[in-house]
């Protein structure tokens, strides 16, 4: 038997899982630049679970599951805020339990409600199934993200640097916190049906944490992010078919084996290259005595 | 120095703090109806021990904390606007910022001039060019590739002064730019603030060092919770108001002879509150240097 590289090709469903996913990798990577540097890992985490009892009930209802994801998503995203101004607790802990409630309804509901969204979907994602339906929802998630991201970058990473600044010169900084927090959402959402629940958030941290090893200046940050989001999602996709394996199982181990390579060899970030400092400037302290 | 466009500012830039009162969430007051007013072209002096508001007084300046009672207008319309016109720059007394972004020394002074530009936030061949001037005169140029982290905390201080001077904001707030810089950057920043003032804008500077307040201030605002004096520096920078404002925390020296000024029979007084002494003349008034130094800058 000759090995046919192409033969993911000829299927329908593997030509779109593989292009779906890499879009949503690529928009992912983006925002993960913002997610690394604004801290928000945990956030993400809680937003992706917190969006599953409005998927349900969207399902139930006839709407687009994105709009139901989305409001529960914010809805979560302003409870969050909304404690936290009333409850003096570390960040942590409140995240922590109100994303668990929310994931809590969500599976009480799926479970009440027989639909056709089962456990499986939500916990492993569903791109071999999508729907066109399905994938022109997510092409119009990725397009406002991408856009939006796009033209706001700027202003959200001096909000995300230095907050005070932003105020100073007059920025509506409680708008760019909902537009980041709605980004956060949508791509949770997109995330979601490509990779299942657990893994989002690996979608959401690990290429910015792997480009933020790799550069020093944002804007490349953002690039390298961009790239590395799309291209492992396309390799994942296009593997698991030969490996017969998950989707997002394979781009997500993908996204961490090259984290880890940069961060061995990054050339500045890198432990090698730390080690080599370190030696240097002992080095020369021995030669100044 | 060497730019001077943009001298004129509109003739009615002011600052007017109007009883303003801010309580933290704690109960603790450290403010009390604070009042005092500011015209263009001035540089003034905010002097008080720790913990007596400085920092607050700028919080409020900047909307950042609300007054209990009181308001602080700028030229009569309310801070919000002032800051949406980019009115205002202003250098915290620590920079609460996270070191470790990927962001270089003229990404950050680049940030200043956001406020100039469309909301695409792209930079023009100006930007680049007001950018370039403000970091060669913080001496950071030569810095300005490196990542913002790699810097000392003298050199971040003056990246964000050079952030504040690209902004070419009407109102500079400055709180305590000495604390931590070397003598060299000290007059360098001096210098800045007199080319500032002679452009009409009006810059309010917080400082423990008594010693150089006459050398760069003509106005000068002393708090303790509530404003204890305030007005033109050699009315209200007196030995009375100073000691009023310091309590017993000040050194005293007092020299019967000495080699300082001829007209005083050669008696001064030495105030210290840690940093350079603040010299005065017989009966607690301001040395004659002092006056004519900034009799002269203001014109
Ligand atoms: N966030 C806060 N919550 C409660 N109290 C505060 C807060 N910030 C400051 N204070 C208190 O308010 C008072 C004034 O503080 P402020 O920071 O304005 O002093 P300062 O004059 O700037 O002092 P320093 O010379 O040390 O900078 C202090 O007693 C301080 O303990
Ligand atoms: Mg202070």
């Amino acid at each position: 038997m000759i090995f046919d590289p192409l033969i993911p090709f000829q299927y329908d469903y593997m030509q779109k899982a593989i292009w779906v996913s890499t879009l949503v990798g690529g928009v992912c990577g983006l925002l993960s630049c913002f997610m690394t540097l604004k801290g928000w890992s945990l956030m993400g985490d809680a937003l992706s679970h917190s969006i599953i009892p409005g998927v349900v009930v969207a399902y139930g209802l006839g709407l687009p599951i994105a709009v139901g994801a989305f409001v529960a998503g914010l809805l979560a995203a302003g409870l969050i805020g909304w404690i936290k101004e009333i409850v003096s607790l570390r960040d942590d802990a409140m995240i922590g339990v109100v994303f668990t409630t929310f994931f809590a309804i969500g599976l009480l509901l799926i479970s009440l409600y027989p639909s056709p969204i089962n456990l499986k979907m939500i916990v492993f994602g569903n791109i071999l199934g999508i729907s066109d339906q399905d994938i022109r929802q997510l092409l119009w998630i990725s397009a406002i993200c991408l856009i939006t991201i796009l033209l706001l970058w700027r202003d959200l990473f001096l909000w995300c640097f230095d907050p005070i600044q932003a105020r100073v010169i007059g920025f509506p900084v409680r708008f760019l916190k909902f537009i980041l927090l709605s980004l956060l959402t949508l791509t949770a959402v997109a995330a979601l049906q490509t990779v299942g629940v657990c893994l989002v958030v690996a979608m959401l941290v690990t290429p910015g944490a792997t480009a933020y090893l790799l550069t020093d200046r944002f804007s490349s940050m953002m690039g390298i992010a961009f790239f590395l989001g799309a291209i492992t999602s396309f390799l994942g996709a296009y593997f698991s078919y030969f490996l017969d394996g998950s989707v997002g199982g394979s781009i997500i181990v993908l996204q961490t084996i090259i984290f880890l390579l940069a961060w061995i060899y990054a050339p500045k970030h890198g432990i090698l290259a730390m080690k080599k400092g370190k030696n240097l400037s002992l080095l020369t302290e021995v030669k100044q005595t | 120095m060497n730019s001077p466009e943009k001298v004129e500012l509109g003739a009615d830039l002011t600052i007017a703090v109007n009883g303003v009162t801010v309580t933290y969430s704690n109960g603790h007051t450290a403010l009390e109806e604070a009042s005092f007013e500011l015209k263009q072209g001035c540089i003034c002096a905010l002097v008080g021990v720790n913990g007596s508001g400085k920092s607050t007084l700028f919080k409020a300046l900047m909307g950042f904390v609300i007054p209990s009672r009181g308001q602080v207008l700028v030229s009569g319309r309310p801070v919000l606007e002032a800051q949406k016109n980019n009115w205002i720059a202003y250098v915290p007394q620590t920079e609460e910022v996270d070191w470790t972004f990927p962001v270089s020394v003229s990404d950050v002074v680049l940030m200043g001039r956001y406020g100039h530009m469309n909301f695409l936030r792209i930079a023009s061949a100006k930007d680049k060019r007001i950018v370039e001037e403000s970091l060669k005169k913080v001496e950071m140029w030569d810095y300005r590739s490196r990542q913002i982290g790699e810097l000392s905390g003298g050199q971040k201080k003056r990246v964000f002064l050079a952030r504040a001077l690209a902004q070419e904001s009407r109102i500079i707030l400055l709180d305590e730019p000495f604390t931590g810089v070397d003598v060299n950057t000290e007059s360098a920043i001096i210098d800045l603030m007199r080319d500032l003032r002679r452009r009409g804008r009006i810059i309010l500077v917080s400082t423990h060092n008594l010693g150089s307040v006459p050398d760069f201030c003509d106005h000068a605002v002393l708090i303790n919770r509530r404003i204890l004096a305030w007005g033109a520096l050699h009315e209200v920078f007196t030995e009375e108001n100073i000691t009023k404002t310091f309590g017993g925390v000040l050194r005293h020296f007092h020299l019967d002879k000495s080699t300082v000024d001829e007209s005083d029979g050669r008696s001064v007084t030495l105030l210290t509150d840690d940093e350079r002494p603040l010299v005065l003349g017989k009966g607690g008034h301001l040395e004659r240097r002092h006056l004519t130094e900034s009799g002269e800058q203001n014109l």
